[in-house]
């Protein structure tokens, strides 16, 4: 048995009297592909929002690799291992490709580099900017953006700003990598080839991935296991067969 | 790699052109041919450059908007000046004058920090309302001391430093505001800067400090408000405190935007010039004409950051603009949306600042793109 | 009973303060922007109650007439300078606005100099007193009292019973959605923009009634410290403006009592917006707003 990544015991959050989400129990394990699906509402973004700190769990804790993370701010998580993507998307619209990324490897360990060193160009500035910039572009490679690393991102197609800003999440070097909705607005051919990136992102990185997708051939193509919500409560979880078909999920998709 | 080293000497245009004016004027005012008129013109440039440089890395880098800029001033030529007064006859005018530079600095400085805590909470108008409250609580304050300590409404003493060196002396720190502005923008810190003013809610998510980096910036800038304050203060016999209102700040506002937000070379052209036209006018225009310039100001103002920013304008401002017109005489096939290379943007960073995003209600996300939402009736 | 004079005298100062902060808090709560430019709105309907009283106008007369000007002063600013500007970052418009309060101040300048005109609504000896028992209070305030209330009570009945008045919570509420329902939302940006003006004429007539010395810079601080009101309040919201006008004047009429006090003022007014900002962002009635992520 792999180890557990992400766990949450008892996840829930509510806004005034509206339980968006309660009583969520989720183990991710290792290099798992994970997807969490439902309907609009179920309030799967509200997921991702509470376990990268960007609302507080009114219930319920989080555990990455066994630390408890409730109630940390966005920061503190990302530096902790969990890195996201956005729903509409949020770029640094001003900013060419690869400074996009080259933020996301900001806080690396092995780029440190004081505001001191920087203000007086001290070697390290030198080094690190270097050794930043190899990176970041070796991170471009992967998602297929070297080519368009100075172009302003504002000017980057829909589905190459998607795949921007999973490069940017993954500079971050997560452990666990939350895209939300990666393929929304692709083509069946850009689609394929997300799919075909999220894997190696996966191999090549060892980071588990955590994914919100309406595209059920994307998710059961993909994922290892899933959850499926409804207005904020878990409806199945497990294989993408199983729990795809499972009674419950087709009435809450297909209504009756 | 050529190209390359190009563009990197341009990075330091703004140095060399300082550097060399510094050391030219330098030995003519040794040399003594320098009328006293034009050092005192100089050394009112000199100010006007920190100031407008400094406050360029808050409005044009991270993004928000401060109404408070001679407020921290203030703090700077009042303290530091006091310092200078006080030291003067003891260690001499120069070293005094360092001294009140770390010390008028320094306390700016806090008070940016101060002024930077509710930036962590505030954004956009707000933010500038406090700033602007800030400035005018700040020189009230000093209008209000007795006149043993600061002096109150009838101003306080201070040291005129000798007007033959003093421009030099200013010149250099222009140099050096410079150079820790473009430096810290330069850099990693930079990016991180700008990343919070494009979109600080994805800075945040990519795990960037905004509170450090926020009150960092605050800091640095406030730091060298209060440098250009003690200079002010050495510059003259006395501090009139109401000389700090909003309208100065107003007045360094305008030179960043004028300069074009985030493009220091821009703040330094126009904060020279338009202190120096200041100071041409006042012969010219006197009396009641004196305002014709600040109607031609106002008028200015308004014409070019509607230029800049309308929407409706948008195409005609990508046809003729000066910079795209001469990039396409040297290279045929030029597309303006792409820029060459990734180190000339680092200083000329567009200026479209998001603003207000937390607090308001106008919040304009790009309206996500609404996929036909393809499988969802499949299983 | 002096107690009771100077809390009449904060509330009518307060009125005043109270019209000004409407006008900051309806635009910015339907243009999403702050229009730095009113306070001179201020100003120009001053300078217009100066000409026609010159001209051997009555004063009422003079407070139509200026009525009338901010009204068309307020929209033609709106079409010229922030129409073009809508969707531009805030920014933009915020620094466009105070280019048009300079561009307003330098211009009354040129026309009427720098020198304080002299603006007597009431002739030379001012309105009197007003006699109730052991109070004696100047008429001016008495009026600035009722009539700031009474404009009040009107708007609030105009925003919460007419077409308009609905149409404008709409348009400050989702802009786009306003316009799907068919509401034309220039036109009430425009509508906004002259009630705004209208209640800073008043705001004029109130605070030369009061003090007669006019110059070009007459609303530039009053109108700082409306907006502050305004912030205070909540902005966007019109009761919060009545009641963060209603604070600042007494505040300020408080301050000016107590001894040792008067000489800051200013600095009291700005460290309360300040502290209230840092407490309650939104002010005291806004509305907080979350961004959806």
């Amino acid at each position: 048995m792999s180890k557990v990544v992400l766990k949450t015991e008892n996840l829930g959050i509510s806004f005034g009297g509206l339980k968006a989400v309660q009583n969520l129990d989720l183990e991710i394990k290792e290099k798992q592909l994970y997807g969490l699906v439902g309907p609009n509402g179920a309030g799967k973004t509200t997921v991702f929002n509470m376990i990268t700190g960007v609302y507080k769990p009114t219930t319920g804790k989080f555990f990455l690799d066994g630390e408890d993370l409730t109630g940390k701010g966005q920061e503190a998580i990302n530096h902790k291992g969990i890195a996201r993507t956005f729903q509409n998307i949020r770029l640094f619209n001003n900013m060419t490709v690869i400074r996009n990324v080259l933020v996301g490897l900001h806080n690396q360990p092995e780029f440190k580099c004081s505001m001191v060193e920087s203000i007086f160009r001290l070697p390290r500035h030198f080094k690190t900017e270097k050794a930043m910039r190899e990176r970041a572009k070796e991170i471009l490679r992967i998602v297929g953006l070297e080519d368009e690393r100075n172009n302003l991102s504002c000017n980057l197609p829909y589905g190459k700003q998607r795949k921007l800003e999973i490069a940017r999440a993954l500079a971050t070097s997560p452990k666990l990598l939350c895209l939300d909705e990666p393929a929304a607005g692709m083509n069946p051919n850009e689609t394929a080839d997300l799919m075909s990136i999220v894997r190696r992102i996966r191999d090549e990185y060892n980071v588990t991935i955590l994914l919100i997708e309406h595209d059920m051939k994307f998710v059961s193509g993909l994922c290892d296991e899933i959850t499926v919500l409804n207005f904020g409560t878990v409806l199945a979880q497990g294989s993408p067969e199983v729990a795809l078909n499972d009674p419950e999920v087709i009435k809450a998709y297909i209504g009756g | 790699m050529k190209a390359q080293k190009h563009i990197k000497w341009s990075h330091y245009i703004n140095y060399v052109v300082i550097a060399v004016a510094t050391i030219v004027l330098g030995a003519l005012s040794i040399a003594g041919v320098l009328p006293a008129s034009y050092q005192i013109i100089l050394e009112n440039i000199a100010i006007a450059i920190t100031l407008a440089v400094s406050l360029s890395m808050v409005v044009g880098f991270l993004g928000e908007l401060s109404l408070g800029h001679a407020g921290f001033m203030c703090v700077g030529a009042y303290l530091g000046g006091k310092t200078v007064y006080v030291l003067a006859p003891i260690i001499g005018e120069i070293p005094a004058l360092i001294c009140g530079f770390i010390v008028g600095g320094t306390l700016a400085a806090v008070c940016g920090i101060i002024i930077g805590l509710p930036a962590l909470r505030l954004r956009g108008d707000y933010l500038a309302i406090v700033t602007l409250a800030f400035g005018e609580i700040v020189w009230s304050i000093f209008m209000n001391t007795s006149e043993k300590s600061f002096g109150g409404a009838l101003g306080m003493p201070t040291v005129r430093i000798d007007r033959d060196y003093l421009f030099v002396i200013a010149l250099v720190v222009v140099l050096l505001c410079l150079a820790v502005t473009q430096n810290l923008i330069r850099s990693k810190h930079g990016r991180a800067i700008t990343s919070i003013r494009d979109n600080e809610i994805a800075a945040r998510a990519t795990g960037i400090n905004v509170t450090k980096y926020k009150l960092a910036v605050f800091a640095i800038s406030a730091f060298f408000a209060g440098v250009a304050g003690v200079l002010l203060a050495s510059s003259n016999y006395t501090v009139q405190s109401q000389k700090f209102n909003y309208n100065y700040s107003i007045e360094i506002l305008v030179m960043v935007v004028l300069g074009g937000m985030g493009n220091i070379n821009g703040s330094i052209i126009a904060a020279a010039l338009i202190t120096f036209l200041d100071i041409k006018l006042q012969t010219v225009l006197t009396g009641e004409l004196a305002v014709l310039q600040d109607l031609v100001y106002a008028a200015i103002l308004i014409v070019i950051v509607i230029y800049n920013n309308a929407p409706g304008l948008k195409g005609f401002r990508e046809k003729y603009n000066i910079k795209n017109i001469l990039a396409k005489l040297r290279k045929k096939n030029f597309d303006p949306s792409k820029s060459r290379d990734d180190e000339a943007k680092w200083d000329r960073v567009p200026t479209k600042i998001q603003m207000d995003e937390v607090l308001s209600v106008d919040v304009q996300v790009k309206s996500p793109y609404d996929p036909d939402k393809a499988g969802k009736g499949d299983n | 009973m002096e107690i009771i004079e100077t809390i009449i005298n904060g509330l009518s100062l307060g009125g005043t303060y109270a019209m000004i902060a409407l006008g900051y808090t309806m635009v910015y709560g339907i243009a999403k922007m702050l229009n730095f430019a009113h306070g001179d709105i201020i100003m120009v309907g001053g300078y217009t109650l100066f000409v026609t009283l010159s001209g051997m106008g009555r004063p009422i007369v003079g407070l139509a007439l200026a009525v009338l000007v901010c009204v068309l002063l307020g929209v033609s600013v709106e079409k010229v300078a922030y129409k073009p500007l809508r969707g531009a970052s805030p920014l933009a418009v915020l620094i466009t606005a105070i280019g048009v309060s300079y561009l307003l101040q330098s211009l009354a300048q040129i026309i009427f100099t720098s020198a304080p005109r002299m603006v007597y609504v009431g002739g030379q000896d001012g309105l009197g007193y007003v006699v109730i028992g052991d109070l004696k209070i100047q008429k001016h305030i008495l009026i600035t009292l009722v009539c700031s209330v009474i404009i009040m009570v009107v708007l609030s009945l105009f925003v919460k019973y007419t077409k308009i008045g609905r149409a404008m919570i709409a348009v400050s509420e989702d802009k786009g959605a306003a316009q799907l329902m068919g509401i034309n939302v220039n036109m009430i940006i425009t509508i906004t923009f002259a009630i705004g003006s209208a209640l800073a004429a008043f705001a004029g007539f109130f605070m030369l009634m009061k003090s007669p010395s006019l110059t070009n810079t007459l609303g530039a601080m009053p109108g700082i410290k409306a907006f502050t009101a305004a912030v205070i309040g909540g902005i966007g919201s019109l009761p919060g403006a009545m009641l963060g006008g209603l604070f600042i004047g007494m505040i300020e009429t408080i301050a000016q009592v107590v001894p040792g006090m008067g000489a800051y003022t200013v600095a009291i007014e700005f460290l309360v917006l300040i502290v209230v900002l840092l407490v309650r962002p939104t002010g005291i009635l806004g509305k907080k707003r979350r961004e959806k992520v």
